[in-house]
């Protein structure tokens, strides 16, 4: 590179370095960062115990084991897959309309910028509770409250539901544009039309996508709240895994894949029409 | 010297955005692109570097035929030709050095480029381009720091980094103040005016480009309309370019105290893209 | 324009009688799904045990409390291996998601017909089946243990993050790329100074958002022991140890908490 005419006055610069600045600035931050990432996945990676020679021992069985899911079988159980996923169906949608309900006062009341110190932190701890444990657990306890079958199911979803949905509304509502909301407020309205016209229709949108994402979520998580007696399609793939009937789980799987692909592809549907 | 021939553009859509413009250019011309919105000039330059791909025609730098290039000959081609975009297409969460030192990535190898290893000429020419801009103090700042002049100037010194035989710019003050488009079209012409280097600027400011251009070529709906001189730019030639309105204040002025008129030539809004509809759709 | 003419006055309405038919309509057909939905629910239910439940509870939460503090000293390592599981499958799940996500990006992909579908299929079946069913299949091929756990955690995550990652890729700003292209770049160095300086904070935030996710889920792999405190807690509760259950509830929830705080801080730091 040396057939242009270079610009005057560069001399001086000649041969100054230079290095990307560091992504930390601080030196010891630096290296007391580097140093601890280090140190954990060394102590983490010491402590894991894999049995390599179990591990080694279980892929000729894990191939017979996969083998043993081809070809899926759809005919032999399907009365079975198809009551299971009835089942689910039913809870996802109950599940879902029910939790959404109580998470919109929960959200409100989760704001910072609309409620009440108190309020906030009590509705706070209701997302906390239900978001720190995973669906599985809390379908644990809700089986030994309410017994075997989908009515526990449709409680584990409801309130896991709570969590997730009111803790996003409440962002979402923290976020919105202050203007149209004190615009609203100085017409003098009452606190319910407040919400109605000024937090509403900036909210809509994403509340929608976001029960469309929730159903989606729940259609999953019930196919594993059956495992602990929670009813669904859950139930019946633990069933099939407890006969060593592979070809039947595979099918399930296969029937769990293909319907949360239908739901996405109607959500996004659904989301375009809304928009 | 860049030379096109007969260069045509069909966009997937059906829009002719380009039909069968020639033209040539000798070295150290600075040559302003006009027309109105749509009339193909982003196009025009996209083809060029064939960030755009042509449908028909040729162009050639120097004897040599890009359009028949492919794969590593293109990019050796393409590192020949420097460009500077509207709206700056920096790098934005890049430092204003790696932006400038990107110039240089048809040079050097991927993992050298990857791990910020340039040679150390590349460095040392990047620093003196940085003087030159007048950013010397914001090397290590991030490009979405700069204000809009200040990210024009590297998009500049990115350009000119590349060794480039040619430059290609398009709408370089398109989202600049009157006072900053001024000092970017002169800095560019300078630089220009300093290697002898050739450019295409596409520009729908009509002062500016009488202000600083060499020579006028007008584009309209795919097509050369004019190609003269700045002084050759009359009433009749504006209107056959932009359509019927009162052109007295553009034509009458060029040079410096144009400024004064800079609002009634902002009165012609723009269109909607035309070349920006056909990608969106 | 929904105004209409009653008795030579105009009125104002917010919809137009059609479209507002049509909402109404919608709310019906929602509510008898609903409620058929729930009627079947109901039917399947045993409702004595449900209306039962509130004395089923306070008997559980009197075995419950106190809790049996002095457990928390078994609980040390569990919650070790529980931080690890999420941690390493995290890893693992971005080191393969990462280029699933280009593959099956609309403007990265290199070929839209073949193996864009096959990225997607990839996201969508990973996404699909829940770790704890990925956890079943695993202890049964490579045998009970965390590491079963971490390739459960692992598995599960790579759809996340890939689809995530690669509408993020989608959205960047295309007149960066064509820059980078227009200097004569190659194609690695196009995506290396084009693309990814645009999508690293989504990258990170995406990855720190699913650690976080990772630490509840491995939380439940024990019980079909793919190792974590899942198994202290399957155990606990098989023995009927509720003040056991207690102490281990209150150290999950400790733990959801505090690494939900650590994500925050490190997206907000990153953003």
């Amino acid at each position: 590179m040396a057939s242009a005419p270079r610009v005057s006055g560069g001399a001086s610069l000649a041969g100054r370095r230079w290095r990307p600045p560091p992504l930390i600035k601080r030196r010891w931050l630096r290296w007391t960062l580097g140093l601890g990432v280090a140190l954990y996945l060394a102590a983490a990676f010491g402590t894991i115990e894999v049995n390599w020679s179990r591990v080694y021992d279980g892929l000729p069985r894990g191939q017979a084991f996969l083998a043993a899911f081809f070809p899926p079988d759809f005919t032999s159980r399907w009365e079975e897959i198809l009551e299971g996923i009835n089942e689910s169906l039913w809870m996802t949608v109950a599940s879902t309309v029910v939790g959404i309900a109580i998470s919109v006062p929960v959200g409100l009341g989760a704001a910072r910028n609309i409620a009440p110190a108190p309020v906030y932190y009590f509705c706070r701890s209701i997302i906390a509770v239900s978001r720190s444990f995973q669906e599985v657990l809390l379908a644990i306890f809700f089986v030994k409250l309410f017994g075997f079958g989908p009515f526990a199911g449709f409680v584990t979803l409801s309130f896991a539901t709570i969590g997730f949905f009111a803790k996003l509304l409440a962002e979402d509502i923290e976020d919105m544009d202050p203007t149209q909301a004190e615009a609203v407020r100085a017409t003098g309205a009452g606190w319910f039309q407040w919400l109605n016209y000024a937090v509403q229709p900036q909210v809509l949108p994403r509340f929608i996508g976001l029960s469309l994402y929730r159903f989606d979520i729940n259609f999953r998580e019930s196919a594993v709240v059956g495992i602990v007696g929670g009813g669904g399609i859950g139930a019946t793939l633990n069933t099939a895994f407890e006969r060593y009937e592979f070809d039947s789980a595979a099918a399930i799987l296969l029937v769990i894949i293909a319907i949360v692909m239908a739901i996405e592809y109607l959500s996004g549907y659904v989301r375009k029409w809304v928009q | 010297m860049l030379r096109l021939e007969s260069l045509t553009k069909r966009y997937p859509t059906g829009d002719l955005a380009l039909k069968g413009v020639d033209l040539e250019m000798p070295k150290g011309q600075v040559l302003a692109l006009i027309g109105p919105s749509g009339a193909g000039k982003s196009t025009l330059v996209r083809c060029i570097n064939r960030l755009v791909e042509p449908s028909s025609g040729k162009v050639s730098l120097d004897g040599v035929e890009v359009t028949s290039l492919g794969g590593r000959a293109l990019r050796r081609m393409r590192r020949q030709m420097g460009m500077i975009f509207q709206e700056y297409a920096l790098v934005e969460r890049l430092t204003v050095m790696e932006n400038v030192l990107s110039g240089r990535l048809g040079y050097v190898g991927f993992w050298r480029s990857y791990f910020r290893r340039f040679p150390q000429s590349d460095i040392d020419e990047a620093f003196r381009l940085l003087a030159r801009v007048g950013l010397e103090h914001m090397v290590d700042k991030r490009a979405d720091e700069l204000s809009g002049g200040q990210r024009q100037r590297v998009g500049i010194a990115r350009a000119l980094i590349q060794d480039p035989r040619l430059l290609l710019v398009d709408e370089p003050t398109a989202s600049l103040d009157p006072k900053t488009s001024r000092q970017i079209m002169r800095l560019i012409c300078e630089l220009c005016g300093e290697r002898d280097l050739p450019a295409i600027i596409n520009i729908h400011d009509v002062l500016l480009a009488k202000m600083f251009a060499q020579r006028i070529v007008g584009l309209q709906l795919g097509e050369i309309v004019y190609d003269g001189s700045p002084q050759g730019l009359t009433d009749e030639v504006l209107t056959q370019i932009y359509g019927e309105e009162d052109w007295s204040a553009t034509v009458g002025k060029g040079g410096e105290e144009g400024e004064a008129e800079e609002s009634a030539e902002h009165h012609d809004l723009p269109e909607p893209d035309r070349d920006r509809l056909a990608g969106m759709t | 324009m929904p105004v209409r003419e009653e008795a030579g006055l105009k009125v104002w309405q917010r919809r137009e009688r059609g479209r507002q038919l049509a909402i109404w309509a919608g709310w019906l057909i929602g509510v008898t799904i609903f409620l058929y939905c729930f009627q079947l629910i109901s039917d399947k239910t045993i409702w004595f045990f449900v209306l039962d439940a509130g004395t089923q509870a306070g008997d559980l939460g009197s075995r419950m409390f106190p809790p049996q503090w002095s457990y928390v000293d078994q609980l040390w390592v569990p919650l070790w291996d529980t931080l690890n599981i999420a941690t390493i499958g995290t890893a693992i799940a971005i080191v393969i998601a990462v280029p699933v996500a280009f593959l099956a990006a609309r403007n990265t992909t290199p070929s839209v017909l073949f193996l864009r579908p096959i990225a997607l299929f990839i996201i969508v079946a990973s996404r699909s089946i829940n770790s704890l069913i990925w956890a079943l299949l695993l202890v049964a091929i490579v045998g009970p243990g965390e590491f079963a756990g971490i390739i459960a955690i692992g598995f599960r995550s790579i759809g996340f993050v890939a689809k995530l990652l690669y509408e993020a890729i989608e959205e960047i700003d295309p007149a960066q790329v064509e820059a980078v292209t227009a200097t004569g770049a190659a194609k690695p160095q196009v995506l290396a100074y084009g693309i990814f300086p645009q999508i690293a904070p989504a990258f990170a935030g995406i990855s720190v958002f699913r650690w976080d996710i990772n630490i509840r889920e491995s939380t439940i792999l024990g019980l079909v022991g793919a190792g974590g405190i899942g198994i202290q807690l399957n155990a606990s509760v098989m023995e009927l140890a509720w003040s056991k259950v207690s102490v281990i509830l209150i150290a999950i929830l400790l733990t959801v908490v505090v690494s939900e705080w650590v994500s925050a801080r490190i997206r907000h730091a990153i953003i």
